[in-house]
């Protein structure tokens, strides 16, 4: 039985960040997307399913080819995770650049 | 949109690395750590002010400051240790939240001089747990959902 992952466990692999980071710009076959990697195909296709599971890549059949999207959908899900963190220190460091420049000029 | 600050948090790992770019001179950069003052002003908001009430800079030495809101209230207060401290280079401290469930943290900031006047910094925190790690950078994703539930129980008390 497959044990249900989440998402922040499938981003975790930087092979399969690799994989989303193909799929962004086009839908591509396993074929194609297993040939940008030097990692056995078996293994490129237990990091789709793992994908797939987590809904961050979409099946589509093509005739014979069957085809990986990107869900946008649950990848902005991620970022909105940890959005709010980095905007928190997003914000302070924008307060200590601007604090700092004006430090420059009063000397 | 510009994304200054890159927040690099891998699953299952108890790290949280933070990187930023500045359009500062690595000296400035590093004064706004090393200043008590100036310290203080960038950890301030609209809400809540920050006071840094100890800052020994050197190693062996250690830091706490403290966040209160309009009213005086003590709303948050932190303190670390010191293990390094080397000007426009290296600040090695612990960091600790008070009156928190949370463990103390380790962190390792490091500044960089990327020209004469752009400079970065990478923060390095390591977590007791990965659990702890989570729920640390759950928290502004909570705490922006309970304002925003405080600001929804203040404008419906008010229409009572």
């Amino acid at each position: 039985m497959l044990t249900r992952r989440d998402v922040f466990q499938a981003i975790a692999d930087p092979t399969r960040r690799a994989i989303l980071l193909l799929v962004a710009s086009q839908s591509m076959t396993a074929g194609a997307i297993a040939a940008n990697f030097d990692t056995a195909r078996p293994t490129v296709s237990k990091h789709l399913s793992i994908l797939t599971e987590c809904e961050l890549l979409t099946q589509e059949q093509d005739g014979r080819e069957m085809y990986y999207h990107l869900n946008p959908k649950k990848m902005k899900e991620i970022a909105d995770f940890i959005e709010p963190f980095r905007k928190m220190w997003d914000d302070r460091f924008n307060k200590l650049e601007s604090i700092m420049k004006k430090y420059t000029t009063k000397k | 949109m510009e994304r200054k600050t890159k927040i690099h948090a891998e699953d299952g790992q108890q790290t949280i690395i933070i990187t930023r770019e500045f359009d500062l001179p690595v000296e400035l950069l590093f004064k706004a750590h090393a200043d008590a003052d100036l310290f203080g002003e960038w950890m301030s908001h609209e809400y809540a002010s920050t006071k840094m009430v100890k800052l020994e800079g050197h190693q062996h030495g250690g830091y706490r400051f403290i966040t209160t809101d309009a009213q005086g209230n003590v709303v948050f207060g932190a303190n670390g240790a010191f293990h390094e401290f080397v000007p426009n280079e290296k600040i090695t401290r612990t960091f600790e939240m008070e009156n928190t469930p949370f463990s103390v943290q380790l962190e390792f900031l490091e500044f960089e001089k990327l020209s004469d006047d752009r400079s970065r910094l990478t923060m390095h925190s390591i977590y007791r747990t990965v659990e702890l790690r989570d729920q640390l950078l759950k928290l502004p994703f909570s705490q922006g959902i309970s304002m925003a539930h405080n600001r929804l129980q203040e404008i419906v008390s008010k229409l009572k």
